[in-house]
């Protein structure tokens, strides 16, 4: 089991205390609820899309100090990116967090999401680290259903 | 019954309790070694359970009890003509009679093996509620109970398009008893709640609820999941008409549970499952059923799970139940002062009587992280919503972290508990 301090970074706390992007669009082109129903946390992701670009995407909703820096750096990480992009950086941070990943976290592509990596010691959380993402896949597949982390 | 006698302490511990002080005869030391893992490191540090009203550790007694019946006494019951099956028929109606003297029941078949508290509530709602509950009438129950009190009542009142009526608690978690008697009314067929809230610890006026319900005629199913490993229970003096518990949290094994029901009501009610055991005679035309309690037991029970059952009941009359809850009342009169003397912190669930349960929030700390730092010191406690989600929502809370204690826990273990909360609030800070 990894150190605290692996799972709790300062970047991460930093986000889950003030995230970025957190808000409502009052008209998204696409928007989608996610659960951990374990927890109790529970995320709204909104997108505004031009074309296949993710213009802007916010999100709103409560969650434990992992699932919300999560998702703050994920719509940092996002805005301006294609489908495309998200659905492979996705990828990557899956990988990272479940441990598959590239040793040390090391994936330059992932940039800053790299300090997710201490979440793979933590096998209880790693549902807190992607909810905010399968929320997001929810949104852009045009999902009407939430998503659950279960 | 032979009795196993108990391990000798563990010398390299440090006896520095002060149980004697708090309830005379009760020893913790030798209630401790008596549960084999508690002896148990996690992430490396000696494992501090806090997760009792999850499920309770188990004494080796009752190991011990599901071992010899495997080793000495497995067979069918109720069946057999042979010497093996008339040992393992004795032995799960002499489980089942444990039950009854516990309890303090009128009668053996008052006492029915279910797998746990869930499914003798869904065994009322299905047959005693299926018959009683028709069109327009109303079940009630209260905001603090468990799903598992919840949901088959919904289950039941959306069949038969009946209403599900819910009585409000206060700001400290407790039922108040005004509204609940305003909602006791002719179209009520029947009151269902808890004895002991696994959410908040609230230990419900049980006396007054289920006279006020009398009155009316109106039955009453006390959920007892939390209540039979902490206090003493007496179904006849409370005089309720149904009663449920889990062995699992009553430091018994899983699978097995009790429904209590006074003979008139089981007698009325029709079976909940088909199956072998649960008959008289069987022909394709009709079937008559068996007499109670076999009525309600469809299938090969659990029997090594009963066995364990009546070795954990025989355990917890060997402390005493009174000494049980005098020490944990104990404990959770500690654990309250000193965790929220605790800066930030915040208790759900501040009633006047309550019993096991200390459920908390941080600010601006989620509980799930909470439980993530405390679990790295080897203190197992529960954060999320309790399967009490209505009573999140009542206090305007995500998830609470919930520490419940048992028998075996120490003051030394909840001041390791508030130096974790400490370590929670360090790396937050």
């Amino acid at each position: 089991m990894g150190d605290l301090r692996d799972l709790y970074q300062e970047v991460i706390l930093e986000h889950s205390k003030a995230p970025r992007n957190y808000r409502e669009l009052k008209n998204p082109d696409r928007k989608a609820e996610g659960f951990n129903p374990l927890c109790g946390d529970h995320f709204t992701v909104y997108l505004q899309m031009q074309g296949d670009t993710i213009q802007d995407v916010v999100f709103q909703g409560s969650g434990c100090a992992i699932s919300k820096a999560s998702a703050s750096m994920m719509t940092q990480a996002l805005k301006g990116k294609t489908r495309q992009d998200a659905d492979d950086l996705f990828e990557r941070f899956h990988s990272v967090v479940t441990g598959h990943g590239a040793a040390n976290g090391g994936d330059a592509e992932l940039g800053k999401l790299t300090v997710f990596s201490g979440v793979s010691e933590f096998p209880t959380r790693v549902k807190c680290a992607t909810l905010a993402w399968h929320t997001l896949q929810a949104a852009l597949a045009g999902k009407q259903d939430a998503v659950s982390t279960e | 019954m032979t009795t196993i006698a108990r391990p000798p302490l563990d010398s390299g511990r440090t006896a520095v309790h002060e149980a004697h002080e708090v309830a005379p005869g009760f020893d913790v030391e030798r209630v401790r070694a008596d549960f084999p893992i508690l002896r148990e490191k996690a992430r490396g540090h000696q494992l501090v359970y806090l997760d009792n009203a999850a499920t309770s550790q188990k004494p080796k007694t009752v190991m011990d009890a599901i071992v010899r019946y495997y080793e000495h006494d497995n067979a069918n019951i109720h069946r057999g003509v042979h010497y093996l099956s008339e040992r393992a028929t004795e032995e799960f109606e002499e489980a089942r009679k444990s039950v009854q003297t516990f309890l303090h029941a009128t009668r053996p078949s008052e006492i029915i093996f279910v797998r746990g508290a869930t499914e003798g509530i869904n065994l009322v709602a299905q047959t005693y509620g299926r018959v009683h509950v028709g069109a327009g009438d109303e079940v009630l129950i209260t905001t603090m109970e468990h799903h598992s009190n919840i949901v088959p009542w919904q289950m039941l009142c959306d069949e038969k398009r009946a209403t599900l009526r819910v009585a409000p608690i206060n700001d400290k978690g407790e039922l108040i008893l005004e509204e609940f008697a305003k909602l006791l009314g002719p179209k009520t067929k029947i009151v269902s709640i808890g004895h002991v809230s696994n959410a908040l610890g609230t230990v419900n006026p049980l006396a007054e609820i289920i006279t006020m319900a009398h009155a009316r005629n109106i039955p009453v199913l006390v959920d007892g999941a939390q209540a039979v490993p902490r206090v003493a229970v007496n179904v006849q003096e409370l005089d309720c008409d149904f009663y449920v518990f889990s062995g699992h949290k009553t430091y018994g094994p899983t699978g097995i549970g009790i429904l209590y029901g006074k003979s008139a009501l089981l007698e009325a009610m029709p079976p909940y499952q088909g199956g072998g055991d649960m008959i008289s005679s069987v022909t394709f035309e009709k079937t008559i059923y068996n007499k109670v309690p076999h009525k309600f037991e469809a299938g090969t029970p659990d029997m090594s799970g009963a066995v364990g059952l009546r070795a954990a009941i025989e355990y917890l009359n060997r402390l005493g139940m009174d000494n049980v809850a005098a020490y944990e009342h104990e404990l959770l009169a500690y654990a309250t002062e000193v965790v929220s003397a605790i800066p930030g912190v915040r208790l759900i669930g501040t009633a006047k009587q309550k019993a096991g349960v200390l459920s908390f929030v941080i600010e601006g700390i989620h509980p799930h992280d909470i439980g993530t730092i405390l679990d790295q010191e080897g203190i197992a406690i529960r954060t999320g919503h309790h399967c009490a989600q209505p009573v999140m929502a009542r206090f305007c809370v995500d998830a609470t972290a919930r520490a419940s204690f048992g028998l075996y826990n120490t003051k030394e273990e909840i001041d390791a508990l508030v130096r974790g909360i400490q370590k929670v609030q360090e790396v937050f800070a």
